[in-house]
């Protein structure tokens, strides 16, 4: 006996027939789904992070007070990746008899290596790519810069002992912010410019770069060799240290996409076991059949596993094609909203992920059916009512549970947010099924109120209750994963919308003297600017915690030791801001103002590993200060409003104040005022983050993208569930549609029989999945996405008009096929 | 050992009996009372099974030797359990009190899979409702009792077991294109391609009309007779019940 022969060509024979049909379809459309999501999720991951890079201006940048060492390059060259160099010192550039400082940015071939510089002719303007680096002897000003100094393109500029042409206005480069301290106007040039001006001389303060980009895999093996190669003094930061304001998005939408992910899985999880349900039920008699002409029971067992395998297999290829393709088609669409152009391209670990989970699937969800299919004693040959004994309870939901179990995890890979979800998904489905066996129940009493072909309908439901509560459950999730997404989805989109208004700030006012206040307000305001709050700002270092000196103390977060050492932006305010607020302890009181409290952001608490009362030592401008950890702040980073890691109250700080700083909303056409306001406040640092905004902007967009396309593919699985719950049930209606019609109903009886019934099944779905839907998205909205949540009774609505009527047509279009057979030919053939 | 005798009645005035005892063939097995090599014996075989009134005894106490060859006709009234005796001699169902020897073997000893390496090799079936795999052709649903019996070259025995039914220019017919006589005869040849020691046929002719079922009786005789195989038979039809050598009578799980 050869199995695998024997269970390939019955398979081409069931295939033929049109038995795995449907099988086959809800497993290639689970793996179209996982792939499909799969790519997208990776590619998008990858582009973002890809955009989130260009805040480096490079993969990797190693940031040290001297010369990065020549090794660090020639093995980077080694390993195949890009490098370029960057020295970053403040000078006073001169034109004619005017002067400013500025952050003379010397760059060589190459840079940036992510992201890209934009430049225009005039200051202010909106900035087009340059497309490589200044030539040698031409510099490259940026508008607050060239206002200051009254120049123009073309104009000649003295950088140190050079004299050099201006040749552009710099508009933006990738790694101009992320932190807005020591702000001053921005110089670019040419690094072979660098000796002809003599600004590096022993005891220049320069800050040099380099930096690294290239593949995943060599960037992350150099980023190793780097950490253990790297010199005192030097400092390396990736993408986990680039902006906060990006980490968080980044983060985000990663979460977010996945949680979407998770959901279509488990929709197709529910397709497979309806299925493989249907599968087994079709199966009884010839397992029976294949014993009594003397198969055993393990030969059953291996050729329904085998043909399932093999079912499994097509699966992976079709629906792994129509993955590639479905994501190959959003590459395209993204391709218009990318900085770079391009997604990076689709690695083949979905395809392998898709394929380990379709059997996966199969082995939690078909493969208990199928030991029970081969449990399906030879006497049922004789007698069709006999049928496997019923199975053990562990048998039959335990390896389910475990996939299940094991695909949240994979998908989370948290176990506080597993055991939240998995938590809340059962007690879900525990209520589905309840409040399903309920509508069971009920649908018996009220059969005799309406007509026959309710009483039809109706009767269906009640007969078949464990079907019918099955049916409701799957209905149920199915719908409520779609509403689920969209109630999220209009969530997001309007919480993005809340956090990233059309006048969110886009310019930050730096270094304004505490006398310049008013009339900095003054001429802001009446050019049109809407300015954020004014706040304070000092510099200073944390010394001790705890009374332990801050070098001494083992920071268990990587970027603790960093962000305890080096030097803070320090501010006070009475007020907490609208974008803040209070996860721990509590903000100060006006009795409390003068007390040595600080509050810090929930960023700098996690890193350092903060707890409430504390106390930090801190070094500014030589005092010492020694506060207490009072409260701990949640801040919205991409609010881009004033915002400081470490806030104290009035009363300490008032005599180290330095300047003040404060953001603005600012129309392009108001903008233009900026050249006078610069000539009016020379000491005032303008900093243009319309750009930056626009990186986010596009960041959103995309994320937005793939979140639609994430839902058509649930849309797609909540409908295999659909197509594979009224398949299950197709056998049973076509023999009552026989019977019936053969008593005298007419087709149009039974028609609306039908409709009648699954009318009410989609109704009762509808009205848990509503109520679910409202309960998760509350929930995730609220716990996971960190948004505001508001109740939007139309998308409900909507929800369930959507599940009745889903519902319905499905069931009407499934069934019509039945309904029109002719009853003689499926009475004669007895099912 | 229990005889025939002790609980059936026998009736041996069925004219037209397709074999006789001296027909049969040398099997191995127990010595059936009068000298013949018993091929299927039943040794005080009850099967109970619950029910919401409590147990229900189906078939109670029946024993019974089947001679090797010999053609034996279940006749009864509709629930008299003829059936669930059938399944309990094929070892399809396991007895609740007693046992079944199938060529000396005994079949409540073996485990399911025993069992049906046991049906694989000596017994063959014939259904009222044909029981043809519908994903399968005539030909692959012939072929299947010797791939499951480990047989090399299926095919050419059962194309040719098909020539003897008639059905040669239907071989690649899947059963839904064939009708309900040419379904059983698919049936017959899927029966008989194994040479089996015994055929249990559980209403061969029950789900045709009185022509198509005659032939279908007819059918099955030659080819038992042709094959020397064991026929036992459960139906209502009496023409064929009487063309068998040994009429057992059931009523309410008894023999009479």
């Amino acid at each position: 006996m050869r199995p695998i022969r024997l269970a390939l060509r019955m398979l081409g024979r069931e295939w033929r027939s049109g038995e795995l049909g449907v099988l086959l379809l809800a497993l290639t459309l689970a793996v179209a789904t996982l792939t499909g999501v799969g790519f997208l999720v990776g590619r998008i991951r990858t582009a973002v992070a890809m955009q989130a890079t260009q805040v480096l201006a490079a993969d990797l940048r190693v940031g040290s007070p001297r010369p990065i060492s020549n090794a660090d390059f020639a093995r980077a060259r080694l390993d195949g990746l890009r490098s370029a160099r960057t020295a970053d010192m403040l000078s006073v550039v001169f034109d004619g008899q005017r002067s400013q400082l500025a952050d003379i940015y010397a760059v060589t071939a190459g840079y940036p290596l992510r992201g890209g510089v934009l430049v225009a002719d005039q200051p202010f303007a909106r900035g087009e790519p340059a497309g490589g680096i200044p030539p040698r002897g031409v510099v490259w000003l940026d508008s607050r810069l060239l206002a200051a100094l009254g120049g123009h393109v073309g104009s000649r500029v003295s950088v140190g002992a050079a004299t050099l042409r201006v040749g552009r206005v710099l508009i933006s480069r990738p790694d101009q912010g992320g932190t807005f301290t020591g702000l001053v106007p921005s110089l670019l040039m040419n690094a072979a410019d660098l000796p002809r001006t003599r600004l590096i001389e022993p005891g220049s303060r320069v800050h040099y770069s380099a930096l690294f980009a290239g593949q995943h895999a060599p960037i992350k093996a150099f980023k190793t060799w780097l950490e253990a190669h790297l010199s005192p003094g030097e400092h390396l930061r990736d993408i986990a240290e680039a902006s906060p304001q990006i980490e968080s998005a980044v983060e985000r939408d990663g979460r977010f996409l996945t949680l979407s992910s998770l959901i279509a899985v488990l929709l197709c999880a529910a397709a497979v076991a309806m299925s493989a349900r249907r599968y087994v039920a079709r199966h009884l008699d010839l397992v029976a059949l294949l014993k009594t002409l003397g198969a055993s029971r393990n030969l059953t067992l291996r050729l329904t596993a085998l043909q399932l395998l093999a079912v499994a297999m097509l699966a992976t290829l079709a629906g792994a094609t129509i993955g590639y393709l479905a994501q190959a088609w959003l590459a395209r669409a993204l391709r218009g909203v990318l900085a770079e152009g391009t997604l990076p391209a689709a690695g083949l670990t979905p395809v392998g992920i898709g394929a380990l989970t379709a059997v996966a699937l199969l082995a939690g969800f078909a493969l208990p059916p199928l030991w029970q299919l081969s449990r399906t004693p030879a006497v049922r040959v004789l007698r069709r009512d006999i049928g496997p004994p019923p199975p053990a309870v562990l048998l039959a939901f335990g390896p389910a549970v475990a996939v299940i179990g094991a695909l949240i995890y994979w998908v989370v890979l948290d176990w506080k947010l597993f055991v939240e979800f998995t938590a809340g998904l059962a007690v879900f489905v525990g209520l589905l099924t309840a409040a399903g066996a309920m509508l069971a129940a009920a649908a018996t009493r009220l059969r005799g109120r309406v007509g026959v072909a309710w009483r039809y309908g109706m009767a269906n439901l009640g007969r078949r209750r464990t079907e019918s509560v099955a049916q409701i459950v799957a209905f149920g999730v199915g719908t409520m994963a779609l509403l689920l997404l969209g109630l999220i989805r209009n969530e997001l989109d309007s919480g993005w919308r809340r956090t990233l208004p059309t006048d969110l700030p886009n310019y930050f006012f730096i270094n304004i003297p505490p006398r310049g206040r008013g009339a900095v307000l003054d001429f802001l305001h009446s050019h049109g600017a809407r300015t954020a709050r004014m706040l304070p700002m000092m510099r200073g270092r944390l010394t001790e915690i705890n009374g332990r000196p801050v070098g001494s103390v083992h920071f268990q977060e990587r970027q603790g030791r960093h962000f305890a050492m080096r030097e803070q932006n320090l501010t006070w305010t009475a007020d907490l801001g609208a974008d803040n607020r209070i996860v721990a302890g509590r903000w100060w009181t006006r009795a409390q103002f003068g007390e040595p409290l600080v509050s810090v952001a929930t960023e700098f608490e996690h890193w350092l590993g903060l707890r409430l009362g504390d106390e930090l030592t801190f070094d500014i401008a030589g005092n010492t200060l020694s506060v207490r950890v009072a409260s701990v702040r949640k801040v919205e980073w991409d609010s881009f409003k004033p915002n400081f890691l470490i806030e104290f109250p009035p009363g300490l700080l008032e005599k180290e104040t330095g300047t003040y700083l404060t953001s603005a909303y600012l129309t392009p056409a108001d903008a233009r005022s900026l050249a006078a306001f610069a000539r009016r406040f020379p000491g005032v640092s303008i900093f243009d983050i319309e750009d930056l905004l626009s990186d986010v902007r596009s960041m959103l967009d995309k994320a937005i993208l793939a979140v639609q396309s994430v839902f058509l593919f649930t849309l797609l699985a909540g409908l295999t569930v659909l197509l594979a719950a009224v398949q299950s049930s197709r056998d049973e209606r076509r023999y009552e549609s026989a019977m019936l019609r053969t008593l005298g109903a007419s087709r149009a009886t039974v028609m609306k029989g039908v409709l009648a019934e699954f009318a009410a099944l989609g109704a009762l779905a509808g009205v848990l999945a509503v109520a679910g839907a409202s309960a998760g998205a509350w929930f995730l909205t609220t716990h996971v996405l960190h948004l505001r949540y508001a109740f939007d009774p139309w998308a409900c609505v909507m929800g369930f008009a959507g599940a009745v009527v889903l519902v319905a047509t499905s069931g009407w279009l499934a069934t019509r096929t039945v309904v029109k057979q002719p009853p003689i030919g499926t009475l004669r053939a007895g099912t | 050992m229990p005889t025939a005798a002790a609980h059936g009645r026998e009736d041996r005035t069925g004219a037209g009996r397709e074999d006789a005892s001296g027909d049969v063939a040398p099997h191995a097995g127990a010595q059936a009372s009068g000298g013949v090599c018993s091929v299927l014996t039943a040794e005080r075989l009850s099967k109970q099974v619950g029910s919401p009134e409590g147990p229900l005894t189906i078939v109670h106490d029946v024993s019974l030797d089947i001679a090797s060859g010999e053609s034996v006709a279940l006749v009864g009234a509709s629930g008299a359990g003829k059936s669930t005796l059938l399944a309990l001699l094929a070892g399809l169902d396991l007895p609740t009190a007693g046992r079944v020897l199938l060529e000396g073997q005994d079949l409540t000893a073996l485990d399911e899979d025993g069992r049906a390496r046991l049906r694989a090799q000596r017994v063959g079936f014939v259904f009222q409702s044909f029981h043809l795999i519908p994903a399968l052709t005539a030909l692959e649903n012939v072929m299947l009792p010797l791939e499951l019996a480990g047989h090399a070259g299926a095919r050419e025995p059962a194309l040719e077991t098909l020539r003897r039914v008639g059905l040669a220019d239907r071989t690649g017919h899947y059963p839904r294109q064939l009708s309900g006589g040419e379904q059983q005869r698919v049936a017959l040849a899927r029966a008989f391609v194994t040479k089996p020691a015994v055929l249990f046929a559980d209403e061969p002719t029950g789900n045709l009309d009185a022509a198509t079922g005659a032939r279908i009786g007819q059918l099955l005789f030659e080819m038992n007779a042709g094959s020397r195989t064991t026929l036992v038979l459960v139906t209502h039809d009496q023409d064929l019940a009487e063309r068998c050598r040994r009429v057992v009578h059931m009523e309410a799980g008894r023999l009479l």
